[in-house]
């Protein structure tokens, strides 16, 4: 039986091509733990300038009524630009590189981020904003002490979607070799390397599973007075 | 930008536009990959998740998978069915070993939005709606479908839109795995660094795509059953507003307890 023996071919050899593989693993850990690590890298860059950009939209949105419709339309549109054409079209400008992916990937979060801030400032309700301008808060502290943390249920809903997503999105990177997770998986089509495609494809997951268990997590140490009222 | 004049002369070709190889012939393809998908999609996700928002519970269940869903990268789905054995090599129908492999992964892509948006729906006609259809005596499945499932249309509706235009956009990714579809413009023009065919294929994509959204905008208003009424309302009455807004941020919070 071939495999049996220790110098034998291992489950990921040519001849047996597993789909699950400890010895891979464990053979390949440190290049695992690269396109992990870089995976994670691009995915927090591209949602953290996500955020950094909705954030200033939404109030600009929310501040100037006939801006609204403008900037969710802009947003929406690139929504419908497809992942796999939205790099080629940014390469003339800033060639392959990671830059490109984390901008690409950024400007997706981006959609779900401005709508998911607009409407969490929608939610807060009339009678909050008004006690608190009845007190004497000015537009900057009502924003940063009341409307914000009132709102950031609705807005860390919206950035789980978008961290999610974007950490899906990311394996479309192979397309200009930056692509984490995604270069192994693109490698395990072309070579036919089956441990490879299925163990970058399940550390995929298991990275969106743990970025939103620790947004969830954040949203809690965060909101500790939404706990009380369901309770 | 030479790249822009490039693309343009790209599309004002006809050549490129014609035979086997030409944008019209993929352009039908990854229509007709999107539709099927989508069809799929609709058969195997909606009677699950409107009769779980009628019994008001799974919702539990309805979220989540929405979200492991989202999690899931197509291009990784794409590629294990593609390198899978199953189901078998050679070339199947008008999809082909790619295609195939391809329509699984979007049909899969496509049940997030389509169950959260169904779900949430019909969850939330409103409680004296549907207390005054028992009142009137109606039994559990005519209120389901005489009362709940007009009602949830719109958002029902909304979903399926959303999920149109995002399966449209990424059977793009056909041409990673060699599958049909514009990708192939895209990717082709990519790998031969001639960007103008490349952007020429993306612009084709995004003004399909914009033309679906119209299309589907269009039903969603046409399924409205309270069309008539809002017509007859007086301009800027209070609340009801025409288009449904998608579930997304808000939908999750369902979830998040």
């Amino acid at each position: 039986m071939l495999g049996a023996s220790a110098d034998g071919p291992t489950c990921y050899s040519r001849l047996t091509n597993e789909w699950i593989c400890g010895q891979y693993v464990t053979d390949r850990r440190e290049e695992l733990q690269h396109a992990t690590l870089e995976h994670l890298e691009i995915t927090a860059l591209a949602v953290l300038l996500g955020i950094l950009i909705a954030f200033p939209l939404a109030l600009a949105a929310r501040r100037f009524h006939p801006l609204e419709s403008t900037i969710l339309g802009i947003a929406t549109g690139i929504y419908t630009i497809p992942s796999l054409a939205l790099l080629p079209l940014m390469v003339p400008f800033t060639g392959l590189s990671k830059t490109t992916v984390v901008i690409a990937l950024a400007l997706y979060a981006l959609t779900i981020l401005v709508r998911s801030v607009l409407e969490g400032l929608r939610a807060v309700p009339e009678e909050v904003v008004e006690s608190a301008t009845g007190l004497g808060y000015g537009a900057g502290r009502l924003l940063f002490r009341v409307e914000l943390p009132l709102a950031l249920p609705v807005i860390m809903a919206g950035l789980r979607v978008a961290t999610v997503s974007t950490v899906a999105l990311t394996t479309i990177g192979s397309l200009v070799a930056y692509g984490g997770l995604g270069n192994l998986i693109k490698d395990g089509v072309q070579t036919n390397f089956r441990a490879e495609l299925f163990t970058a494809a399940v550390l995929c997951v298991v990275l969106a599973v743990a970025l939103d268990v620790i947004i969830v997590l954040a949203q809690r140490l965060l909101t500790p007075w939404t706990r009380g009222v369901r309770a | 930008m030479t790249v822009l004049s490039d693309a343009w002369t790209y599309l004002t070709t006809s050549a490129n536009w014609t035979g086997d190889a030409g944008m019209l012939h993929l352009l039908l393809q990854q229509l007709l990959l999107t539709v099927t998908a989508l069809a799929i999609a609709l058969v195997i996700g909606l009677p699950i998740a409107l009769w779980l928002g009628h019994l008001g519970r799974g919702g539990f269940l309805a979220i989540n998978i929405s979200n492991i869903g989202r999690a899931v990268p197509t291009f990784a789905l794409l590629a294990l069915f593609v390198t899978a054995d199953f189901p078998g090599t050679g070339v199947l129908g008008p999809f082909g070993r790619a295609g195939l492999a391809t329509l699984f992964a979007l049909a899969l892509f496509a049940l997030p939005p389509l169950i959260t948006n169904s779900y949430v729906a019909v969850r939330e006609v409103p409680a004296e709606v549907k207390q005054a259809a028992d009142g009137m005596g109606m039994t559990g499945l005519q209120k389901f479908l005489r009362v709940e499932l007009p009602l949830a249309l719109p958002l029902v509706m909304s979903g399926v839109r959303l999920a149109l235009v995002q399966v449209w956009a990424t059977a793009t990714i056909a041409a990673l795995v060699a599958g049909p579809g514009l990708g192939r413009v895209i990717t082709d023009g990519f790998f031969r660094t001639n960007y103008g065919k490349g952007i020429a294929g993306a612009i084709v994509v995004g003004l399909v795509a914009l033309v679906l959204e119209l299309i589907a905008a269009t039903l969603q208003r046409l399924a409205d059953p309270m069309r008539g009424a809002r017509a007859g309302r007086t301009p800027g009455g209070p609340g009801m507003s025409v288009t449904s807004p998608t579930v997304e941020p808000s939908a999750d919070t369902v979830g998040a307890q």
